[in-house]
């Protein structure tokens, strides 16, 4: 066979698009996800629920049509992220609808509708979103206008007409009956932003500079965004009281100045400037001690019993889970949102909350895959932020419920009830899916794009 | 940029086995402890979604699940009210549960390990798993003339069967009625709940195992016993009992309970001493046997040791380090010896057997959903407290007691009844506390009792064991041996 190929002097490699192994998984996606439904059903009220056909047919085509989409205009594209991604907003769907019923809410009530009609318009956002950004690099040709748009999105709560405060946080804000955390889209911008601003400024970060006690030091100039990410992030835990985006937001530009630069020292400096923000903060603010009182021990009678409650959520659901609508998830408050994850291990088990970890891990994955083989340094950095954000927020939520960090408040992608993250997440997924298809595209097969790319691809420097 | 994405790729995977880790141990290692954390209700939930097993007595359920049309779906319900309180206790959804049906919680909720092969076959043929039912040693009868007996008094009736040790009455007063507390009522609940803590005549409160009293006169049957154990006394022995007693090394002195001495020239012998209750003669018996002597005596019986009948008792005690004139005291039940009612019927019910006295036992056995036994409770020695001639000598001295002696009123005509009064000051210018134990019949015992009731003695002086619980303690008796 090898001496086959030897013979020829092209080799002429067309990389399969795989959309027919995309279509199969998402077939196998929404079956899950309308047996999950059915299930909840048949424990709830003993019958199937009246909608299951018609629900199960408008999911599919939805996604149908979101696939045929991705066929025609991202035909490359990952294979895996669409079905992962819609399993893991029908399962939240599900559990939502859940929740609802043990509140007495019926079909036709209560969160879930919400929540389905923000899936329908993450949905549309999404495919409008990977029609109109035919190349991810344009979007980096808007750099400052994203970090604009990204820092006043992040601020939009701190005004007093639009700004909402809810728990404690002040990171909503409201129009009417509707409320929306726009520090999920401001994430997305800024994560533009630090990836078109590395792309530009990498060899200054990492090459200019004096080493100091053999340390390397990048020069003050250079290191004004750190400062400035330091105190952007150290302005949202004191303004709005939201630990959980300051953490993400930190931890998404030190990640990424690390992966440009290719110095570790940028790591210590950023996890020292880190744990510094979080002392001072420790000792400023009480209600950042009231969590950290609550981490060390969740079943303290003076302080919220929250936690212990998921705790014990998840202790009730053991290794294989009560079973989806027959445990008790709505006795812990904000089942549906900020705890769906202790939700899924009541009902669940640990063997069904280890799955749905392990979806958002391959999410994770895929999006630092798509990183590792996107051809230009713009479109590496985004991808990594794009899935490393979804890596850090998936531990901040997870590991906030058990006690690995403290709690902060943070949504659960895809799962949770709310359409600024629903939004968000698609958004990613959707950049995720364009920069992989770039990655994956054969490079004759579009002279236009190719003729943007070509002049990057050269210069990215792949160690 | 590769290799950074890469060493990132290793960060992230590091991330997501944290939370793997995190969910496992919580979900694996700690949910044990998670579920069996006092007032989870998701524990208590899944707990009112089975049917509870019953708690029986003689065949009869006084704590048993119905079916309810709510949330819970079990109701717990106690048919004879506020006849078995002490011994079940209560069971509810906000205050959790007590007594029997918290010990033996895990077997009547169908949870517990030993129900393990039982529970893998319901599950093999699909049967809904229902918890296993305790069935209890008191005796219907003697419980209902326990608690009659008793009536409003404030007190506590303990009912042992000598030759086992197991527990044939239990009653404590004032109590409570469990059904107030198992309802799914939660207001209602919470308002009994609310009422029963704020009563100052504590209805919760087991008299019977929980309250330590001074015994007073009841606690001379151990010095006693201590006494003709040493071998230097026989109830014939003659000892000193002056009409008062110059406490050693002070200047009070200690009376009788009735004016003048307890026999002629200020001496008696020990077996007129128990029976006409002399306080003199026990004072100085016991100072002369020592305080290490009455110690091990009383130990012996089952003073200062921990009990579980399943429901812990507090240990009755017998102080150490007394100067003479505290000895003195305590010889007579006074001072700070304190005693619960169980211990007193554990005193007689040892006597009663040849000295041997029987560790009490409330549950008799656990039988699963078709009535086969899955435990049983063994009788098992506590301790050989004296020798079966000793016993046999007190059983003479306690029959002296109620034939011509102060316990005459606990007298039933046809059965030899042996038993001892006590009226036990607690306190200047309090009524005293009246005691009473015995059992019968003394030939073949078949039941030992102790009554206490608490300020019982408003007759005045010993009259109040006599005369308040002896009558109590002849009813229980009597409905023991069956007359």
């Amino acid at each position: 066979m090898s001496s086959s190929f030897a013979l020829r002097t092209i080799t002429p490699h067309t990389p399969r698009t795989r959309r027919g192994v995309e279509l199969l998984l998402l077939a196998f996606a929404i079956a899950i996800v309308l047996l999950a439904y059915a299930d909840v059903g048949l424990a709830v009220d003993n019958t199937l629920p009246p909608d299951l056909l018609t629900l199960g047919i408008g999911f599919g085509v939805v996604a149908l049509a979101l696939h045929l989409l991705v066929r025609w205009q991202a035909a490359y594209a990952d294979p895996i992220l669409l079905p992962v991604a819609t399993l893991l907003n029908g399962l939240g769907l599900v559990m939502i609808h859940r929740l609802d019923l043990a509140q007495g809410h019926h079909i036709g009530q209560g969160a879930a509708v919400r929540q389905l009609l923000w899936t329908g318009i993450s949905v549309l956002v999404a495919g409008v979103l990977l029609v109109v950004v035919r190349d991810h690099r344009r979007l980096g040709q808007y750099t400052f206008t994203f970090a604009l748009a990204g820092l006043v999105l992040l601020l939009l709560p701190l005004t007093p007409i639009l700004g909402r405060n809810i728990n404690g946080s002040r990171i909503w804000i409201g129009l009417g009956p509707l409320s929306f955390q726009p520090s999920e889209l401001s994430k997305i911008c800024v994560i533009i932003f630090f990836s078109g601003y590395l792309v530009q400024k990498r060899d200054a970060l990492s090459l200019v500079g004096r080493r100091i006690l053999g340390f390397p030091l990048p020069r003050a100039r250079d290191l004004g965004p750190i400062i400035i990410a330091w105190l952007a992030s150290l302005a949202v835990l004191v303004f709005e009281s939201d630990l959980g985006t300051s953490l993400l937001f930190f931890g998404l530009f030190v990640a990424l100045l690390y992966v440009a630069t290719e110095r570790r020292s940028w790591i210590v400096i950023g996890m020292g400037l880190f744990l510094a923000g979080c002392y001072a903060a420790y000792l400023l603010f009480a209600h950042f001690q009231v969590r950290v009182d609550l981490w060390i021990n969740p079943f303290n009678p003076h302080l919220s019993d929250q936690l212990a409650l998921g705790l014990m959520g998840m202790g009730s659901g053991g290794m294989l889970g009560t079973g989806l609508g027959q445990g008790h998830p709505d006795l812990t408050y904000f089942a549906n949102s900020d705890f769906i994850i202790p939700s899924f291990g009541e009902e669940l088990g640990l063997v069904g909350l280890i799955a749905i970890i392990v979806l958002f891990a391959i999410v994770v994955e895929r999006g630092l895959r798509a990183g590792i083989a996107a051809r230009d340094g713009f479109g590496k950095l985004l991808a990594t932020g794009l899935g490393f954000s979804m890596a850090l927020q998936v531990f901040v939520v997870v590991g906030g419920v058990t006690r690995v960090i403290p709690l902060t408040g943070l949504t659960t992608p895809f799962m949770s009830a709310g359409g600024s993250s629903l939004i968000a997440n698609w958004i990613i997924i959707v950049l995720l899916l364009r920069i992989s298809d770039q990655a994956r595209r054969p490079t004759v097969d579009e002279p236009g794009a190719s003729a943007v790319g070509s002049a990057d691809t050269q210069v990215v420097k792949s160690r | 940029m590769n290799a950074p994405i890469r060493r990132l790729g290793l960060v992230v995977a590091a991330m997501f086995c944290a939370l793997l880790i995190a969910t496992t141990t919580i979900q694996f290692f700690q949910a044990k402890a998670l579920n069996d954390r006092p007032g989870n209700r998701r524990t208590l939930l899944s707990s009112y979604a089975r049917q509870r097993g019953s708690i029986l007595v003689g065949g009869n359920a006084v704590a048993v699940s119905k079916p309810s049309n709510d949330e819970y779906k079990w109701l717990r319900t106690y048919p004879q009210g506020t006849t078995y309180a002490a011994a079940t206790g209560y069971y509810s959804f906000l205050y959790g549960s007590s007594a029997v049906e918290s010990r033996y919680g895990s077997l009547l909720s169908g949870t517990s390990d030993q129900l393990f092969y039982r529970r893998f076959t319901d599950i093999v043929t699909g049967q809904k798993p229902q918890g296993a039912n305790v069935d209890l040693t008191l005796d219907a009868k003697v419980q209902k003339a326990a608690k009659s007996a008793l009536g409003s008094k404030v007190g506590a009736v303990v009912a042992l069967d000598p030759k086992t040790g197991a527990i044939l009455a239990m009653v404590t007063s004032p109590t409570y009625d469990p059904n107030e507390l198992s309802g799914h009522d939660l207001t209602t609940v919470q308002k009994n709940w609310t009422s029963l803590i704020k009563n100052t005549s504590r209805p919760l409160l087991n008299r019977a195992t929980s309250e330590l009293y001074p015994p007073g006169s009841t606690f001379k049957l151990i010095v006693s016993a201590a006494a003709l154990s040493s071998g230097k006394y026989t109830p014939q022995t003659s000892v000193p009992g002056p009409a008062s007693l110059r406490l050693p090394q002070t200047n009070t002195t200690l009376p009788n309970d009735f004016s003048g001495a307890c026999g002629p020239g200020g001496r008696t012998t020990l077996i007129h001493a128990l029976e006409i209750s002399c306080n003199t003669a026990f004072a100085s018996v016991g100072l002369s046997l020592g305080q290490d002597a009455v110690a091990a005596q009383a130990q012996r019986f089952g003073f200062g040791q921990q009990l579980n009948i399943p429901m812990s008792v507090a240990a009755s005690r017998f102080p150490t380090g007394l100067d003479p004139a505290q000895l003195a005291q305590s010889s007579i039940g006074q001072y700070d010896v304190q005693s619960t009612p169980l211990q007193m019927a554990m005193v007689s019910a040892g006597i009663a057997n040849g000295g041997r006295v029987m560790t009490p036992y409330l549950v008799k056995d656990v039988r699963d959903d078709n009535l086969d036994v899955i435990s049983s409770t063994d009788p098992k020695l506590f301790s050989t407290a004296v020798s079966s001639q000793v016993a046999s000598e007190l059983k003479t001295m306690m029959l002296a007691v109620v034939d011509s002696g102060t316990g005459t009123r606990a007298q039933i005509p046809g059965v030899q009844v042996a038993g001892k009064t006590g009226t036990a000051q607690h306190g200047q210018g309090l009524p005293a506390h009246a005691w009473f134990t015995a059992f019968a019949p003394a030939d073949n015992p078949k039941i030992a009792v102790a009554v206490l009731v608490e300020n019982g003695g408003k007759y005045g002086a010993e009259a109040g064991g006599g005369s308040v619980a002896a009558p109590i303690a002849k009813q229980v008796i009597e409905a023991g041996i069956g007359r």
